[in-house]
């Protein structure tokens, strides 16, 4: 090769800096790899199981069974209507009592604010069922709460706290509460706090600063922790079936009594492709609301 | 809006203190700002002039004193029923809204109808040279933009007074250099009395009516910008205002002495314990090797230490023989560089008696 000749090579390289590149993102895959396998693993493949399962009848052949029974049934209506109403109302009281505590927490130094994290975070690493046993431990017939407040004459009888709607919502509201605080605190936290000072310097009272310019800001955040809390609620099982007592019946619920009371995979299966379904068109409708409101909100 | 506003009110401040962990942030400040006039309140950080603004927009509720605004006594007031316009260092902007919902914002609060509402805005947005901007997002905007938003925005509602704090801090030189001359204009055209913070001397130069010096929470000095570099008060204005260098100097028989000659001055020495010679950089001249004795120049010899050089200036730092150092700044011409000495040559620098300000040393530098 003359010198002239691998001069130009030298100055040109882009052979090799493409195939840099081409290396480089297979790096970046390969390390993303065990992630992939896993949720092929352990999501793709049972899902996928599952609802071939719910297109198999009794018999063992192709049916649409276990899909019409839920449409026919009343008590199948009735268990997505519970599990819909306790999700909303476990939502709903998530955020009269979350929204005013991140808000709340948003406001305080860093450092108090930090320490006040730790009162939502503390009972969010305890276990899920010491957590509702606890709190059937305070509430029932002859628990904590009963006893204190007949002993301080507040009411007269035990009230009924659980084994009913009360309990569940309780409970449930207790587990929900840090999967709202965390997002929408974090996301109140990122509001400039010069905002609502800006407000009030051009004339607006605290309460007008506050909906014309916090609470608009502060919706992302609300609208993601809220939906964090409504789906999570959609597939509750323990809180629901330890304080419900068998009166608040679930979709989870009922998916676990066919598979361990009638061993009926096929139905247990179509109704969790059906809960499935509802989370996913939720979520899509969520996404769609969501990309409307940064349009509108531009944040 | 081209008639001086004869609504433009002074404000009056008695006494105001403010205490942050046994800290005075402000010490008992008094300070009458004129009707009209543009004040600037000029510090190093943590000095309380951004305290005291916050004061005069009701943020910061102090440990006690007054404040009016004309007749009536504010220092209870809510920030809302202040009526005054501010401008924030960081804007705040409110980023959900368009740029003309944000400087309508005020108005629809004070409930104008719709359509002088729709007025106002462009008006305000012409005064700003925003013109046609009302559509866009603030996130679109540049950070030149964004600021004249928040000034549309404070001045929309007619305030009487404005108050800002260290609006151009966040702007590029160029950018601040034209926003200083195009605030001061429109400060001119509305006339509402401005109070200004700033950390930025030339900016107060450039822009006030009249600059009030704080430190540690108190009022230095309060005067014209040229009072202010001119005749400082103490060593900490001398220091904080310009660069400068200082000699002691002492006073014998009624004759000040600086460096063990006569040293000629200006104006009578101030009355205090110890006397500081202020040699700002720009007053001082290079006598050459023939330069006549006259009385008129005081007279330092020292030793050229560096030549730096600036473009449109020169700096030359030099030693005297006590181990102060002085610097000489010169534009840079023909004439002006030909002559320049070397690094290591001995020199005779001069300030003219005119130029030479004695102030009291306070212990305080900047």
């Amino acid at each position: 090769m003359s010198a002239g000749a691998s001069a130009v090579a030298e100055a040109d390289n882009s052979a090799g800096l493409r195939r840099d590149q081409l290396r480089e993102r297979l790096a970046l895959f390969g390390l993303c790899s065990p992630a992939l396998l896993i949720v092929l693993v352990i999501l793709v493949i049972p899902v996928g199981w599952l609802f071939y399962l719910s297109f198999l009848g009794a018999d063992g052949s192709f049916s649409l069974e276990n899909y019409a029974r839920m449409v026919q049934r009343k008590s199948y209506l009735r268990i997505f209507e519970t599990t819909f109403v306790v999700s909303i109302a476990t939502t709903a009281i998530c955020i009269l009592i979350g929204y005013p505590f991140a808000y709340f927490l948003s406001q305080l130094p860093r450092r108090a604010a930090n320490l006040c994290l730790i009162t939502v975070l503390l009972p969010f690493w305890t276990s899920l069922l010491v957590r509702t046993y606890a709190w059937l431990v305070l509430l029932q017939k002859r628990g904590l709460i009963n006893e204190w407040a007949i002993d301080l004459g507040l009411w007269e009888e035990p009230l009924k706290f659980v084994h009913n709607m009360t309990g569940t919502l309780i409970g449930m509201v207790h587990i929900m509460l840090p999967f709202l605080v965390l997002p929408l605190y974090s996301s109140m936290s990122a509001i400039d706090r010069n905002l609502m000072k800006a407000a009030a310097n051009l004339g607006a009272s605290p309460s007008r600063a506050f909906w014309t310019t916090f609470f608009p800001l502060s919706l992302p955040g609300l609208f993601a922790g809220s939906l964090i809390v409504f789906v999570l609620c959609l597939g509750f099982f323990v809180t629901p079936a330890v304080l419900g007592g068998g009166r608040v019946i679930m979709v989870s619920m009922k998916i676990a009594s066919n598979i361990e009371l009638f061993v009926n995979w096929g139905a247990a299966s179509a109704l969790g492709v059906v809960l499935l379904a509802m989370t996913a068109a939720i979520l899509w409708l969520a996404a769609r609301f969501l990309k409307l409101e940064q349009l509108g909100g531009g944040h | 809006m081209s008639e001086p506003n004869s609504d433009a009110l002074p404000i009056s401040i008695r006494g105001v203190t403010k205490t942050y962990a046994g800290v005075h942030a402000l010490d008992a400040v008094d300070l009458e700002v004129r009707s009209g006039e543009f004040l600037t309140l000029l510090g190093p950080s943590g000095s309380g002039k951004t305290t005291l603004l916050m004061v005069l927009a009701g943020f910061t509720r102090p440990d006690r004193g007054s404040l009016r605004f004309g007749e009536h006594e504010m220092i209870r007031t809510p920030p809302h029923q202040r009526d005054l316009g501010m401008v924030f260092q960081s804007y705040a902007l409110f980023p959900h809204m368009s740029v003309a919902d944000n400087v309508a914002y005020p108005l629809k609060i004070r409930g104008l109808p719709k359509a002088q509402m729709a007025e106002r805005v462009d008006a305000a947005l012409e005064t700003v040279q925003l013109g046609g901007y009302g559509e866009r997002r603030i996130s679109q905007l540049s950070g030149g933009q964004r600021q004249r938003v928040a000034l549309a925005r404070a001045i929309v509602f007619e305030p009487r007074i404005l108050l800002m704090d260290e609006p151009l801090s966040a702007l590029d030189k160029k950018l601040r250099d034209r926003m200083q001359i195009e605030l001061r204009h429109l400060h001119d055209k509305l006339g509402m009395t401005t109070v200004y913070v700033t950390h930025d001397q030339r900016e107060a130069l450039t822009m006030s009516d009249r600059i009030a010096v704080i430190d540690h929470g108190r009022l230095m000095q309060l005067g014209t910008p040229e009072e202010i570099y001119d005749r400082p008060a103490n060593r900490f204005v001398a220091d904080f205002i310009g660069e400068s260098a200082f000699l002691p100097a002492s006073l014998s028989d009624g004759r000040l002495h600086c460096a063990g000659q006569p040293l000629a001055t200006r104006d009578a020495p101030p009355d205090a314990e110890r006397l500081l010679v202020m040699l700002r950089p720009e007053r001082l001249q290079l006598l050459g090797d023939g330069a006549a004795e006259d009385a008129q120049i005081n007279r330092f010899p020292a030793e050229v230490e560096d030549l730096v050089y600036q473009g449109d200036s020169f700096l030359l730092y030099a030693r005297l023989d006590d181990g102060t150092s002085l610097a000489l700044r010169d534009v840079v011409r023909r004439d002006t560089l030909g002559g320049l000495p070397r690094v290591g040559e001995r020199i005779t620098l001069g300030l003219h008696a005119g130029d030479t300000v004695v102030v009291a040393d306070d212990g305080a530098s900047a």
